[in-house]
């Protein structure tokens, strides 16, 4: 099918953007377009006008620091992806974003725009929330800042008003002490996945785990995460405090049954992937703390 | 029904430049002409397939300014004074094939031919970032493309081929 017929702005300063939104209720803002195209298509979606924001050169930018990660609404996940200094004050946002569709698909899909379009299977609304991250949406009415926990009210439904634009959104950097690891299963490599588990894992200077939270996606309404550190009292791995953790998660969340995986199955897939993250993110959490040592 | 005609003849038109290929074209189409659309249709480039029109199979993926993209995914609009490259770039200047148009061809790379002109661009940038990639990079390549007949064994080997069909014309 094809779209309806809307009609086009493309502004080139975001003050001239968030204007027409104003005016506007019913428009909607294209960023990369690589899920609002299809919706159009498929006449899921028919605004009476699109707003696109490829052309606001200020919305263009990546910044990291040793606070954190910065980026604008048009940082598509290729370039977050391979920016070296982002990379470097938090990792998982570039382990993240490989698991994030195919490459084709992240030449063009923004990382905001896919944090702000809610889904609970895509990988970094998840991200954003384990990471404790803030969205910055402006309006023609001002600029408020919401906190990840803030953001994720329904399935595919953010927070975000009609007339407000994101702009752009920020991770804390990463502990010194502090390991990360997002592994999923999917059917094939690039599609989204029957589950993913994301981890941050915090040892002491013993290398014991002091800490370990971990996100979910794809067996939620919306993205998750469940504090795991009481699994591992005694600060180990063992096989015990694995399944503790394991056993912690499967209880919190609730998957659904659909054509690619029954419930038990996706259950099945947290428990396993919370081992296998927690374990990743704590050996990662001891490499670094040695890195910083040294 | 009178009132729905008019409505399509009031649709807005906007004035589009594309280069395609080298040349520069003009068209002036609906916001909501897709880049696959406007090739096809109202440039005359039919080599660009549409399978899924939503993302998924990967037939119509061009190079945008070189990156490969889906041209179902991209307005028309969104794309003015953009670069384009659709399968027909990809022969040589004299009308003959390209490496991976070549190597397809040599390896048995496709049956059907409706999902080769994806794979066709794809593996062009692909092998521009990875000029000898590993059977897995090979693999890693073109997982974002379906092909319904060959079983990928062939595009596979096609993609190596390709590689070294590169870089027998340009010695290091
Ligand atoms: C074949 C395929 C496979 C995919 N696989 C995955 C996957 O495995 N994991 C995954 O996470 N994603 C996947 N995606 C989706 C992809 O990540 C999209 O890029 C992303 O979801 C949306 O980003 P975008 O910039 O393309 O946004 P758009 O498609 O332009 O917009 C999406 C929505 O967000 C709104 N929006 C966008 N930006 C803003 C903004 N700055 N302010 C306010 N509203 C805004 C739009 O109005 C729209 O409602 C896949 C897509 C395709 C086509
Ligand atoms: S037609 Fe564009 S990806 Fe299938
Ligand atoms: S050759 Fe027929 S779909 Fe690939």
């Amino acid at each position: 099918m094809k779209p309806a017929p809307f009609s086009y702005l493309r502004p080139t300063t975001l003050a001239e953007a968030l204007a027409a939104y104003a005016d506007n209720a019913d428009a909607k803002v294209l960023a990369g377009g690589q899920s609002l195209v299809p919706l159009l298509s498929m006449r899921l979606a028919a605004p009476d006008m699109l707003i696109d924001i490829n052309r606001i050169a200020e919305l263009d930018f990546v910044r990291a620091d040793e606070n954190g990660v910065t980026f604008g609404a048009l940082a598509r996940h290729a370039v977050l992806e391979k920016d070296e200094t982002a990379r470097r004050a938090q990792p998982l946002l570039s382990k993240a974003l490989r698991l994030v569709a195919h490459p084709t698909i992240r030449n063009q899909g923004t990382t905001l725009g896919s944090i702000v379009h809610a889904d609970a299977a895509a990988e970094m609304p998840m991200v954003l929330v384990l990471l404790g991250g803030t969205v910055t949406a402006e309006s023609a009415r001002g600029s408020r800042t919401i906190s990840a926990g803030d953001l994720y009210v329904g399935p595919l439904e953010s927070s975000l008003e009609s007339g407000e634009i994101a702009t752009q959104a920020w991770v804390p950097a990463l502990a010194a002490d502090t390991g990360t690891a997002i592994d999923e299963v999917s059917r094939r490599h690039g599609d989204y996945a029957l589950c993913g588990v994301a981890a941050l894992v915090g040892v002491g200077q013993d290398g014991a785990v002091r800490s370990a939270r971990a996100g979910y996606l794809s067996v939620t309404e919306t993205p998750a995460t469940v504090d795991l550190s009481e699994a591992f009292g005694d600060g180990t791995l063992s096989p015990a405090n694995l399944a503790a953790a394991a056993d912690i998660a499967m209880a919190a969340i609730d998957p659904e049954t659909d054509i690619h995986a029954t419930a038990d199955y996706r259950r099945h897939l947290a428990g396993v992937l919370t081992r296998r993250v927690i374990a990743a993110a704590h050996g990662d959490a001891l490499a670094r703390t040695k890195g910083v040592a040294a | 029904m009178t009132e729905q005609t008019t409505e399509a003849v009031a649709e807005e038109l906007h004035d589009v430049r594309l280069t395609v290929n080298g040349a520069s074209y003009d068209v002036r189409v609906p916001a909501r002409r897709l880049l696959s659309d406007a090739l096809r249709h109202d440039i005359g480039l039919t080599g660009t397939h549409v399978g899924c029109e939503h993302g998924v199979c990967g037939a119509c993926t061009i190079l945008l300014d070189g990156a490969p993209t889906r041209s179902c995914l991209l307005l028309t609009v969104s794309a003015d004074g953009r670069e384009v490259t659709t399968v027909e770039g990809l022969t040589e200047r004299d009308g003959s094939l390209g490496p991976v148009q070549q190597a397809f061809k040599d390896c048995h790379g496709l049956q059907c031919g409706f999902c080769t002109p994806g794979f066709l661009t794809t593996i062009t940038a692909g092998l521009r970032d990875n000029p000898d990639p590993s059977e897995a990079e090979a693999r890693d390549m073109i997982g974002g493309n379906l092909c319904r007949c060959t079983g990928y064994a062939n595009i596979v080997a096609a993609v190596l081929r390709a590689a070294e069909l590169g870089a027998e014309a340009e010695p290091a």
